[in-house]
């Protein structure tokens, strides 16, 4: 139980903060199509800071200490870094589709491309071969949180609490939960959300009322680009042992997805984010879940193809997607350039 | 003459193709600027490596390697039947995607249906005996059954999305990890996997192993060495047909109309729900026909464990047919283009320590111009009406909306 509950949240944690940076850009009226070139960038800088940093040595005497708060606060640093390249990067799709009114299909599949090139360039010529891993050790040794912190030994147990959310876990998970909350209440709950939203359902009406739509969609985008950027990076430290490869295996598409399936609402979002994550889990892990604890491996007895277990997410999505869409509402304007003279 | 060239000037058509190549003009620069700047901050690259990568991208395709340790540069038959070969599959995906985007459509499920087309076009090349079915024929079969494979597989998304209004883009994402993952499993354990040749069982046999290739219909002798064969006239004859279908038959406008305005097409008789069904079945069909055409090749290997990764060849055709703005005819060109840049990648990686990755980005920066394709044409619009203020003194008449169709077509001059 505690492995699928950590390995869950590992899978749709990522995703969870990835959907609501689509739901920011698309509920400002901007379609982001470009969060998985956003993560993958993200990603990128996230490691190469890692990687930079650890060259300089700034924090080897922390780790050679085993000053694990000073490693938590590298951590924060690089998915910060992470975040704040994620928001540069998706000013070019804002130009496009603001400034320049420009198709946004278009813009953010060229941002799509874009990303995985530049990286890939970078790294083929910063590393010399395809993937870019941190300087030394693994992201175990330097991120994750270990019961032996808080002064546990190796065969004491911290209870079914402990030992399923803080041993073996990392910070980064916690951090976008938290962040998932406060902007899911930022955006329903105060004036700057309500404005925005309005821009995303009807621009000109938000602006006869004084609302100014360019910023609101820049903000709502830079948000987006933000949060996918940090994303990005959180899924290379939690499940690709903090390297970078110009890859997320499609996790930004698949993130698309969960916020079409959440309807563009944070609580759904969060929902089908954990159920995409628990069927990931299964099809990765599944001939080791122990489900009730009777040293029974009921999934890996029924005797079905690992395959199957592969594509479950993806038809489970698409099952429950059949039951569910007829009532799906995408926010009214998106992805229509606005024009102050239109009406 | 000048009335002439004023008027094709005037053409919506020749402004779209003149905003595609303005587009290409920046795309490439910017990326001369990148190995500038990469080149000079690299000691292993330094003055003379840049003066290289800039010669490689824009003349890579008729490199012929190194001499005396400088680049030689002329006709290159290997490289120019490469870029046909390799220009075959990414004509189709992107003639599938430009379908679905003038039916209003995003087919963002192209490598879907790639990889079901490649799979069925596989089994039926290698499974049916070729002691007891002429070559040819099991060739027309594999086509036609990859095709019929890829379009069952295009009609998944059409169909969720006519029936239950499920968003054709998320559809189109889950069925393209649903192919990925089962053609893994089809794979996977089968006899098809390539276990005459050693640690080649990651792979499935080429289809020359059965007797069956594409006729190379005498490209070979053209382009010696390279890979060409008679594929790349299927895919323009395929373009043309596609061409005529959308712009010259009722069925092409009823789709048009769909895409143009769901309920007002509903509104004057037409089938919406089926039509948006079928072109994504057309779509579907021709991403089919690009698997086909690739893996019936003869000399192409199919890596069959590719439940992690989706081909890339699927999700190119997006931007081959946003830089032929959707037109049939001019996707031709622009997959050509495509291959072409492919090509100077592969030169770059070879002969200077730059690597392929650079055309990536050249693609990408062109993309996101052809983004900006409106304002560029807008500003070619006004640069021509103050000229003709400043010569005359009098201001033209605006262009008249109605150019709009005639645009569509005129993309084809290109």
């Amino acid at each position: 139980m505690t492995f699928l509950i950590q390995q869950t949240l590992i899978y749709a944690v990522p995703l969870m903060i990835v959907a609501l940076a689509g739901v920011f850009a698309e509920r400002s009226g901007i379609i982001n199509l470009a969060l998985e070139g956003i993560m993958i960038f993200g990603a990128f800088i996230g490691v190469l800071f890692v990687n930079l940093v650890q060259q300089a040595g700034t924090f080897d005497a922390a780790k050679a200490a085993g000053d694990w708060v000073a490693l938590q606060g590298f951590e924060l640093l690089a998915m910060l870094a992470a975040a704040v390249m994620g928001a540069v990067f998706s000013l070019l799709l804002s130009f496009a589709s603001v400034n320049l009114k420009a198709d946004q299909t278009i813009g953010g599949t060229a941002l799509n491309l874009l990303a995985p090139a530049l990286v890939l360039f970078f790294i083929r010529i910063i590393a010399n071969q395809n993937t870019l891993q941190m300087a030394t050790g693994d992201s175990a040794s330097w991120f994750m949180i270990k019961k032996s912190f808080f002064g546990y030994g190796r065969t004491e147990d911290m209870g079914f609490f402990g030992s399923t959310f803080i041993d073996k876990t990392y910070l980064a998970t916690y951090i976008c939960i938290l962040l998932f909350l406060v902007l899911s209440i930022l955006l329903y709950k105060t004036r700057f959300g309500l404005r925005l939203r309005s821009c995303g359902e009807n621009p000109q009406a938000a602006d006869s009322l004084g609302i100014n739509v360019y910023v609101m969609r820049y903000a709502g985008t830079t948000i987006s680009g933000a949060l996918a950027g940090m994303g990005g990076f959180v899924y290379a430290l939690t499940t690709a042992n903090c390297a970078a490869n110009g890859d997320v295996a499609g996790f930004g598409f698949l993130a698309l997805a969960v916020m079409i399936f959440g309807n563009w609402k944070p609580l759904n979002i969060a929902g089908a984010a954990l159920l995409f994550g628990l069927f990931k889990c299964i099809a990765a892990s599944y001939s080791s879940i122990d489900i009730n604890g009777d040293g029974v491996y009921l999934l890996n007895e029924l005797g079905i193809s690992a395959h199957f277990y592969r594509m479950l997410p993806y038809l489970v999505t698409l099952v429950v997607l059949a039951f569910t869409s007829k009532k799906s509402r995408a926010p009214k304007a998106e992805g229509i350039p606005y024009d102050k003279g239109k009406r | 003459m000048k009335e002439k060239l004023g008027k094709l000037w005037g053409k919506e058509g020749t402004k779209s193709v003149l905003a595609s190549l303005i587009s290409i003009l920046i795309g490439m620069a910017v990326g001369a600027i990148i190995i500038v700047v990469v080149g000079l901050n690299n000691p292993n690259l330094g003055p003379s490596g840049v003066m290289d990568g800039i010669r490689l991208v824009f003349g890579g395709l008729f490199s012929t390697g190194r001499e005396a340790g400088e680049l030689t540069f002329g006709f290159n038959p290997t490289n120019m039947g490469d870029m046909l070969f390799r220009a075959t599959p990414l004509i189709l995906t992107g003639l599938s995607v430009a379908v679905a985007f003038k039916t209003g459509l995003f087919n963002i499920g192209a490598p879907g249906q790639y990889l079901m087309g490649t799979a069925v076009s596989l089994m039926l090349a290698l499974g049916i005996p070729s002691e007891a079915v002429p070559t040819w024929l099991i060739w027309i079969i594999a086509f036609l059954g990859g095709m019929l494979a890829g379009a069952l597989w295009g009609c998944i998304p059409g169909l969720v999305k006519a029936m239950l209004n499920i968003n054709e883009v998320l559809a189109c994402i889950m069925t393209n990890w649903i192919a990925a993952n089962l053609v893994t499993w089809i794979f996977d354990g089968s006899d098809f996997r390539n276990l005459v040749e050693n640690t080649k069982s990651g792979y499935i046999y080429k289809t020359s192993f059965n007797g069956v290739a594409t006729a190379k219909l005498g490209l070979d002798k053209i382009f010696p060495g390279s890979q060409v064969n008679g594929g790349i006239l299927i895919a323009i004859v395929i373009a043309i047909l596609v061409y005529i279908l959308m712009n010259k038959t009722t069925l092409g406008y009823e789709l048009k109309a769909c895409g143009a305005n769901r309920h007002a097409a509903r509104y004057a008789g037409i089938a919406d729900k089926r039509n948006i069904v079928l072109s994504m079945a057309i779509a579907g069909a021709l991403s089919g026909a690009a698997a086909a055409l690739y893996y019936l090749a003869g000399n192409t290997e199919f890596y069959w464990s590719t439940y992690q990764t989706l081909p890339a060849t699927g999700f190119n055709g997006i931007p081959v047919a946003l830089l032929a703005a959707s037109n049939p005819i001019a996707v031709i060109f622009t997959g050509c283009f495509m291959s072409m840049l492919d090509i100077v990648g592969l030169q770059l990686t070879n002969l200077t320590a730059y690597n392929e990755y650079i055309t990536d980005v050249i693609i990408a920066i062109i993309v996101y111009l052809s983004a900006f394709s409106l304002v560029i044409k807008m500003l070619l619009t006004h640069r021509r009406k103050h000229k003709a203020a400043a010569a005359a003194g009098e201001t033209p008449p605006a262009q008249p909306p109605s150019d709009q169709g005639q645009g569509e077509k005129g993309g084809g001059e290109a």
